[in-house]
């Protein structure tokens, strides 16, 4: 029962210093149905969500709510207006009950203006009963996982008369069975009248339970479908930025040399929960893509290799000799080097100088009472600074000023200046400027006909297939095909990303 | 996965109830306590009572206040001070109560308006009341108000058997403070406030609450409980002196904790802070009644301490590996 | 001219001008006499010989704050670790503990000093191993220290007949008071430690960030215990000081409050409270600056209760300074190029 367009957003721009989030998109959401916003990281739909509701101020554009234009300042007045958002990481208070994270700030009240338990109480067990949700609402949220906090979270929204509902990758934590329950609550309200908007990377749920889709890539917008008219596959190809049919069989640039030497076998290496078995090889001077969507263990996957996430089980071997490592500390001995997805939370040391920042990783190498030379640091600084072409007056400025394409150069100095065998590299052109991008995947490049192995991890197809020999495709956390040679095409790519690989 | 369940359920409060209740039975069985005994703990401990029922707000939001002893020692001496000059007592006790509020207040407003850290903000105050004391009078100042004296010894008596335990009034009134606290606690959209924003500042705001201002106004609750447990405590002394009640704000965050307060914020109940505080007592009945170097109250309360913010510790590790297990069930 | 141009630069700049400033104001008002330093008996003696012997204390903890700060911590349990130290030296030196030692006052020493670092692993094992809050897991020693410093004593304030003990306060080398020595030889120890070796950059990265400090290779853990059992080992030699200085141990007022002159010491050499890059002249600088507000105020004639209330204001102002949001709402411009 679709009855006209509850949400109209155009031409939104968003700029940050920089960085283009959005870039004249347009959003259209009608009342009963589910839509879904798609894209890889950085593609923008986390800003556009941020817009919307509020936490973020729009550069320019439009936002028309039931055709009036409006302008929304904080969350809290979006939740005025009607646009309640539910995130992955719960935005309701843990040590509260159940019953009073749906009411809290507009409880019933007794006649003498006090806080009336009794009634709260028995409205939050009707409301909840209405989702198939039979718990005990005076117990504190924390006690309950974190599906059913979700339900909770939705029903306050739906309790304060939300009319679009803004659903944040609600799913990731989630098991089969209470994705069923999610999604009958998600389809009820869609049939009672309610817009939602539906973020995910479960292509899967997607179509499911999805009426629309829009997908994002690079802060731009790409293209709006009726679920039923977009198959898989061109979905895959849109977000990550080839359409299916201009693509057939497009071969890699780099050529793949199969009597390279293995430089690192890994086999069953595992993290409980986090990613499963892992088979795989690495040769001398290779790239290996590791190609997934998000969420889909690529990330997980390089992180138990290096030794950022201590693995369970399994074994790796270097050039024949057993090693496993447990802590970064040891990967780097190794020769290993790791430039971390999240940049700002796992990469910079913000506070410290390019010089500090660089010679980081070299100097925990080395051990904390062998110092490095000061003039050889300066000269390594120096070479990285030129080689990497890192835009700054000196190397004594703080790296926290620094772009974000700058900040990436200084981490990729800081494991090029330990001498790596291997480099991995996840997300390393992530939220940084096309020109950068480019420079950075030269660099990748010519470090590996240099003869260093290199892991790469990357949203976009594009500069997978410029820069990998070979690639092995997550998905669900585990590896679901290799691909190389003639096997290795963005149509092959996106299949097995797709799940049609086999 | 059930027991570690049910582990989590049993909440602090219970382990605290528990304690005071085995101690004070082993006193019962080994020391001979009595009926008066358990009042003494109240008559004792009534200004701590009061003290910790403040600074119980401000852990309560995750904060932490330790200029709450310098607020006692300086009302003390602020008062007997003025009463001394010959104020009357209709006209002092409003006023330290009033200057405890509003350094209070003050002391929040520098920590929420300009994000200063708690603890360096509530030292400065520290330092500063603490110097008012010495100012006004570095030797101790006695009180002779006639109000006072009589206030001071007003008492309940009862007679069972051959005993005569006896509770004073100001004991009664913290009592009082205690029932009230638990009250807006539990039926007034502010103290449901001050649980949300110690739970998750975030989403308390997002929920539309007023965090700013909650947060100014448990410092400003703080100040004004400590101001109050000065009152009781120069009822309790009948004289003001610049050093007493050195460290007390340790004996009241100790208290809180003992009674099951998380010092990261959002959980405690005010009856357990205040068991905690007649748990401490116990440990000082019992120290005396040994004829132990008092010493060992310090001691054993420290280690009451590290037990229970182990306790609090383990709980939060499990809380995250309970998730951690159900996103494994997830994979 | 660069030396000049560094110095102006460099996080000392400031405290030291203000110590200096303090100095010059000093010797103003008493018309010069404040920097007369007369020599007797071979020991030289005066105002300015008395800050530096009163203030080692306070510089010793403010070294070993300095670090434990720049971890992204704090450490308030000092003043109950040095009263431990006190306890220990001198119930050894009287024969109360270890007997068989009765009487030596380097085995005293070095058992206190060792009981100061076992305090500071205790500290540093629950910060970072068992991961709770600096600041709760501290309260504990706090709470307990000066407890279990009166059981050492037996609840007794101990005095001690031991002129080699009462040297480390009260003894001169080359006319110069012997605690300054002590301060002397730890900063030149530490500054060679720091220069040696990677350490403060470690320690500074990993109070800024910790997870990018772990994944670049650091061993944060191990980096944050060490801290720790440094600021207890720096404790108990403040606590031998005092205890030296009081000629035995009293264990009430060993040390009391003295937790919150060191964080002030570290506040005022302009570290920032946040944990990150530190400088240890310019905590000690702090350290001399609060020594000598405290002297002038004798020296003025003013009640010595106004220190606090100096100290009190001080706290605030810099933390003002430090705060962000106060320098977003002053200086929109800065803010913005950030």
């Amino acid at each position: 029962m679709k009855s006209g367009i509850l949400l109209d957003m155009k031409n939104i721009c968003k700029e940050y210093p920089g960085v283009q989030a959005l870039d004249n998109v347009p959003f259209q959401l009608e009342a009963g149905e589910i839509h879904a916003l798609l894209g890889e990281n950085g593609a923008g739909k986390s800003t556009l969500i941020k817009v919307l509701t509020g936490a973020e101020s729009l550069t320019s554009g439009a936002v028309f709510l039931n055709g009036k234009s409006v302008r929304v300042k904080n969350p809290l007045q979006a939740q005025h207006m009607g646009i309640s958002t539910v995130y992955q990481e719960v935005n309701l208070c843990p040590n509260l009950s159940v019953s009073e994270n749906i009411h809290i700030g507009r409880e019933p009240r007794t006649r003498y203006g006090l806080i009336d338990w009794k009634t709260m109480e028995s409205r939050s067990r009707e409301l909840l009963a209405g989702f198939d949700l039979d718990i005990d609402v005076i117990r504190a949220l924390d006690n309950y996982s974190v599906a059913v906090q979700q339900m909770v979270a939705i029903a306050r929204s739906c309790d304060i008369s939300a009319r679009i509902l803004i659903l944040d990758e609600p799913t990731s934590s989630l098991t089969d069975t209470e994705v069923d329950k999610l999604f009958s609550v998600m389809r009820r309200l869609r049939d009672e009248g309610m817009g939602i908007i539906f973020v995910t990377h479960f292509l899967d749920q997607v179509y499911q339970v999805c009426d629309r889709i829009t997908v994002l890539r690079n802060g731009r917008y790409i293209c709006t479908e009726n679920t039923k008219a977009l198959d898989k596959v061109s979905l895959v190809g849109r977000m990550i930025g080839k359409d299916y049919s201009e693509l057939s069989g497009s071969r890699t640039s780099r050529e793949e040399t199969g009597d390279k030497d293995i430089l690192m076998d890994v086999r069953g290496l595992y993290k409980s929960g986090t990613i499963s078995p892992l088979n795989l090889s690495l040769r001398q001077g290779e790239i290996l893509g590791f190609g997934g969507l998000l969420g889909s263990g690529r990330s997980e996957a390089a992180r138990v290799i290096f030794g950022a996430d201590r693995p369970d089980g399994g074994d790796l071997s270097l050039e024949g000799e057993p090693a496993l490592f447990k802590t970064p500390l040891e990967g780097i001995r190794a020769g290993l080097a790791f430039c971390p997805e999240e940049r700002k939370v796992e990469g910079i040391v913000g506070e410290l100088s390019i010089r500090d920042n660089i010679m980081l990783a070299l100097q925990a190498k080395k051990g904390m009472t062998k110092p490095l030379d000061p003039d050889e640091v300066d000269r390594l600084t120096r070479k990285y600074i030129e080689l990497l072409q890192i835009k700054t007056p000196d190397e004594h400025q703080t790296v926290k000023n620094l772009s974000g394409g700058n900040q990436q150069k200084v981490i990729l100095a800081r494991w090029l200046a330990t001498d790596p065998r291997i480099l991995i590299l996840d997300e390393p052109t992530r939220g940084i400027d096309v020109g950068t991008k480019a420079e950075i995947q030269k660099i990748m490049i010519s470090l590996a006909d240099g003869g260093m192995s290199v892991v790469f991890i990357s949203s976009e197809i594009d500069e997978m297939m410029r820069c990998c020999e070979r690639m092995v495709v997550l998905k669900d956390r585990a590896v679901v095909c290799e691909l190389s040679g003639e096997t290795l095409t963005e149509s092959r790519v996106m299949q097995s990303i797709a799940g049609k690989g086999e | 996965m059930k027991l570690k369940r049910t582990f989590s359920e049993i909440s602090l409060l219970t382990i605290t109830l528990a304690l005071f209740v085995i101690m004070y039975g082993a006193g019962v069985l080994f020391y001979g306590f009595r009926i008066s005994t358990f009042l003494n703990l109240f008559n004792d401990n009534a200004y701590l009572i009061v003290a910790t029922t403040g600074i119980f707000f401000v852990l309560l939001t995750g904060g932490i206040d330790i200029s709450i002893g310098s607020v006692v020692a300086f009302t003390c001496v602020f008062s007997a001070w003025l009463l001394e000059k010959g104020f009357s007592a209709g006209f002092v006790i409003p006023l330290v109560l009033l200057i405890g509020l509003a350094f209070g207040s003050l002391q929040g407003f520098l920590i929420v308006k300009f994000d200063l850290q708690p603890f360096i903000v509530t030292l400065a105050g520290l330092f500063f009341m603490r110097a008012l004391c010495s100012v006004i009078s570095k030797a101790a100042i006695a009180i002779k108000n006639p109000f006072y004296l009589k206030v001071a010894l007003a008492k309940i008596r009862f007679t069972l058997g051959r005993q005569h335990p006896k509770i004073y009034f100001y004991a009664l009134f913290a009592v009082a403070v205690v029932l009230g606290t638990a009250f807006i606690l539990k039926f007034t959209k502010f103290g449901r406030t001050v649980y949300a924003v110690g739970g998750s500042e975030q989403s308390a705001s997002l929920m539309g609450l007023p965090v700013k201002r909650t947060r100014v106004m448990v410092y400003g609750l703080s100040g004004f409980c400590a101001s109050l447990g000065g009152v009781i405590y120069s009822l309790y002394t009948l004289a003001g002196y610049s050093l007493q009640n050195v460290g007390m704000e340790l004996d009241a965050i100790s208290s809180a904790v003992i009674g099951g307060t998380l010092l990261t914020g959002g959980v405690g109940s005010i009856f357990g802070a205040a068991i905690g505080v007649l748990i401490q007592g116990l440990i000082q009945t019992v120290v005396t009644y040994q004829n132990l170097n008092t010493w060992w109250t310090k001691v054993t309360v420290a280690a009451l301490l590290c037990l229970f913010i182990i306790i609090q510790r383990a709980m939060s590790v499990n809380g995250e590996k309970a998730r951690k297990n159900r996103l494994i069930k997830a994979a | 001219m660069e030396i000049l141009q560094k110095y102006r630069r460099a996080r000392i700049f400031w405290p030291s001008v203000i110590f200096l400033g303090i100095l010059l104001f000093n010797t103003i008002i008493s018309k010069g006499e404040f920097l007369s330093i007369t020599m007797m008996d071979g020991h030289f003696y005066g105002r300015l010989v008395d800050i530096f012997r009163n203030g080692s204390k306070l510089m010793l903890l403010a070294m070993g704050m300095t670090f434990v700060i720049a971890s992204g911590g704090i450490d308030i349990s000092v003043g109950s670790v040095m009263a431990i130290s006190g306890a220990i030296a001198c119930s050894v030196i009287r024969g109360n503990l270890f007997p068989f030692f009765q009487g030596s006052v380097f085995f005293a020493l070095v058992l206190a000093v060792a009981a100061g670092a076992l305090c500071g692993a205790w500290n540093g094992f629950l910060v970072s191993r068992v991961r709770i809050q600096p600041m709760v897991a501290t309260l504990i020693l706090m709470v307990a220290g000066r407890g279990i410093a009166q059981l050492i004593t037996n609840g007794k304030i101990i005095t001690v007949n031991s002129p080699s003990y009462y040297f480390i306060n009260g003894g001169y080398i080359l006319g110069l008071p012997f605690p300054l020595y002590l301060v002397i030889i730890l900063f030149a120890g530490l500054l060679f430690f720091t220069k040696k070796t990677a350490f403060g950059l470690f320690l500074a990265s990993s109070g800024i960030n910790d997870k990018s400090s772990r994944l670049a290779g650091i061993r944060v853990e191990n980096i944050k215990l060490l801290v720790y059992v440094f600021c207890g080992a720096a404790a108990a030699g403040a606590g031998l000081i005092e205890s030296s200085g009081i000629k035995g141990a009293d264990c009430n007022n060993a040390g009391l409050m003295i937790e919150l002159d060191a964080i002030l010491s570290v506040a005022i050499g302009g570290n920032l409270l946040t944990g990150g890059r530190f400088s240890l002249g310019a905590s000690i600088c702090g350290a001399l600056i609060i020594q000598s507000i405290t002297t002038t105020i004798y020296a003025m004639g003013v009640p010595p209760e106004v220190i606090q209330l100096v100290k009190a204001l001080l706290v605030i102002t810099i933390s003002l300074i430090q705060s962000e949001k106060l320098s977003i709402k002053l200086l929109p411009a800065k803010a913005a190029a950030q």
